[in-house]
């Protein structure tokens, strides 16, 4: 889970990590009484869980409480690369006197985290990278030992004061489980603070049971529904809609699919039991999706015997009624007990069900029903 | 032969008098693999009955592997127990330990995989296990889709693992190793694919990746310098579009790193054919094995 900047700044604040002070408005009104508190001017920050605010407009001065007002009207609303700005942060503007690059991350490759840090902050961090990559300092941190602030701040040629706040942006990342701590920039003022001016945080959902995290925020489509009902869905675009059991295989589905010359609908996994009630839940979100226009179940008989699973979509579709018959559902069961699986989607005649006992086959027919053919 | 797990392995299970672990230890029992012990804190003096065999329940992994010699861990506790589970493990000096765990924080695995190192091999998270046909299977790999034969698989994914065990039944595997989906696993392509390419009980690898990190191009590389069996792979996630977790916690595309495409040209580039289905992927093994047979 990505967090806003203001949430990342709250995230920091409780781990003494100096921050700029200030607070997050839904509306104009809001935006003027903050900066009226503050009395310093400030600056606008939409809240958009994407790079590229400055650029695009969506980070602006003003001097006063009216000026705020003015100016967080004018950034709600905004879209920025797909996100709209819900709402801004209003916060005291801070005159860097240098400007650096902080972040503690996932290193998958490594199997570890990595720390980099980099004297030249402020600007984008993969353009350091590319242009003076001597400038941006990568160590990898030792999961037992933790980060020694002092020699990382050293090694990037930070002032001394940085290293207690890299070691506290450190203690952070483990005590909230965050998969990714970034401050660009993180500065130092005219009066030698440190102080971080953005924030960037990801929370490894994986850890919530340890946490009090609000729930992810609801769009209130599909996705939504599913995550209500426990499936694991992804919305996608196409005209196929894709159930299966096992991520890599729904995956692979997809893949199919699109060989075969269509689109997927979605990404849905079942895992492993696919009862009649899951099987009936994910047939009913994506049966929900207009886009739909043929379903393709791909179900392989691992721990789950194709007979059981057989049995739930035909009590899924008893379940959905008419809704399940408007459009065509190709099943293709292999595996353990395929044949008594098989044997009872066939006894049950259902009039959309057709059976293709192959994966690349039954990705094939769903592709031709999706088209129309 | 085979990897990592033998007839000869004495296996325990963490979490065996869970409901999960009761059901995965008697599927291990068919399979013929030798369930030595069960571990439950608390429970220890109890004993659960497997039809004819009675295996007995100790409360923790050190007294387990002092009275039965065990030498596999598998895990079947929850998420929030797990980094726990695993502890006792790697301090009990156990070599191996399967964490079938799903939803374990990346931040527990990281830790675990630190500790482990030089002690214990960790496999998994949030993975099916493996198993070496005919001999042993420590986690959940269904025994009954193929046996034994002589060719190894190393995958991030189990339904696909099972798929591809499926179309190749006729040939059957030495070993079948599920790493796991998550970001970070304790054991990786690389490590398996040097693995099978020292086993002598080992002719070709079928390696499965799907979208998210680097792992495959890593493996490619692995490939060209140090595995001269015949590899073939599968990709998983052409169509996955940018920024959406599927499924496993790892499969992620993020900006332009992590897609399929990329790994299946880093594959390619060293000469390992790779299937555009699972399908054409068991085609691709088998015209290998023609290829080198002639």
């Amino acid at each position: 889970m990505d967090l806003y900047e203001y949430q990342a700044k709250e995230l920091f604040r409780r781990h003494a990590i100096p921050v700029p002070p200030g607070g997050v408005a839904s509306n104009p009104a809001e935006a003027r009484a903050i900066a009226a508190e503050l009395a310093t001017p400030v600056v606008v920050k939409a809240q958009v869980k994407t790079g590229g605010r400055g650029k695009a407009g969506g980070i602006r001065p003003a001097p006063g409480p009216a000026a705020a007002e003015e100016e967080a009207a004018r950034v709600l609303g905004m879209d920025i690369k797909g996100h709209t700005a819900r709402s801004v942060l209003v916060e005291a503007a801070t005159v860097p006197f240098e400007e650096y690059y902080a972040a503690f991350l996932v290193d998958r490759a490594a199997g570890g985290f990595l720390a980099m840090v980099s004297g030249q902050g402020g600007m984008d961090v993969e353009e350091v990278a590319a242009t003076h990559p001597e400038a941006l300092v990568r160590m990898p941190v030792d999961p037992l030992a933790g980060v020694d602030g002092r020699l990382l701040a050293g090694k990037a040629g930070l002032p001394e004061a940085a290293a207690e706040v890299l070691e506290r942006l450190w203690r952070a990342m483990v005590a909230e489980d965050a998969l990714l701590v970034e401050v660009n920039p993180l500065v130092c003022t005219t009066d030698q603070r440190i102080v971080a001016l953005d924030g960037k945080v990801t929370l490894d959902d994986n850890a919530a049971f340890r946490h009090s995290w609000d729930p992810p925020e609801r769009t209130g489509g599909l996705e939504d529904r599913a995550r209500a009902k426990g499936l694991n869905y992804v919305k996608l675009d196409g005209a196929v809609g894709v159930i299966g059991n096992g991520a890599g295989l729904v995956m692979s589905t997809l893949d199919v699919v699109a060989l075969a010359g269509a689109a997927p609908a979605n990404f849905l996994d079942i895992g492993g039991g696919a009862s009649a009630q899951v099987m009936a839940d994910g047939l009913e979100i994506i049966l929900s999706d207009p886009g739909v226009r043929c379903v393709l179940v791909n179900v392989f008989g691992g721990i789950t015997a194709c007979d059981a699973v057989a049995t739930g979509i035909v009590g899924a579709l008893a379940q959905l009624g008419e809704r399940g018959t408007a459009r065509p559902i190709v099943v293709r069961l292999d595996g353990n007990n395929a044949e008594a699986g098989r044997r009872i989607l066939s006894d049950a005649r259902h009039p959309a069900v057709r059976q293709v006992h192959t994966m690349d086959g039954a990705a094939e027919l769903a592709a031709r029903l999706a088209a129309g053919a | 032969m085979a990897i990592f797990l033998t007839k000869d392995s004495r296996v325990l299970v963490q979490g065996m008098t869970g409901a999960e672990g009761t059901r995965h230890t008697a599927r291990m029992l068919a399979a013929g693999t030798d369930v030595v012990a069960g571990v439950t804190p608390g429970k220890g003096g109890q004993a659960v009955d497997f039809g004819e065999r009675r295996v007995p329940v100790f409360g923790s992994v050190a007294e387990a592997v002092a009275e039965t010699g065990a030498d596999v861990s598998v895990v079947f506790v929850p998420p929030r127990f797990t980094r726990a589970a695993v502890e006792e493990a790697i301090e009990a000096a156990v070599p191996l330990c399967v964490v079938i765990t799903e939803g374990v924080p990346v931040h527990d695995s990281i830790r675990l995989r630190a500790l482990a190192a030089g002690r214990t091999r960790i496999i998994g998270p949030n993975c099916p296990g493996l198993i070496s046909p005919g001999q042993s299977s420590a986690g959940i790999i269904p025994a009954d889709i193929t046996g034994a034969g002589r060719i190894g698989l190393v995958s991030k994914s189990g339904t696909l693992t099972y798929q591809l065990m499926y179309e190749l039944r006729d040939l059957g595997f030495s070993t079948c190793v599920g790493i796991g989906g998550d970001p970070v696993v304790g054991t990786t392509h690389i490590d398996c694919l040097q693995a099978f390419q020292d086993d002598p009980g080992t002719d070709a690898i079928v390696m499965i990746g799907e979208i998210g990190g680097d792992a495959e191009e890593r493996a490619a590389a692995h490939i060209a310098a140090h595995v001269t069996k015949p590899v073939v792979a599968y990709v998983a996630g052409f169509t996955a579009p940018e920024g959406k977790t599927m499924g496993h916690a790892g499969a992620i595309v993020s900006g332009s790193s992590g897609t399929a495409q990329a790994k299946k040209e880093a594959l390619e580039a060293v000469g390992v054919s790779v299937g555009r289905t699972p399908a054409e992927t068991a085609r691709l093994l088998r015209s290998l094995l023609r290829g080198a047979a002639s």
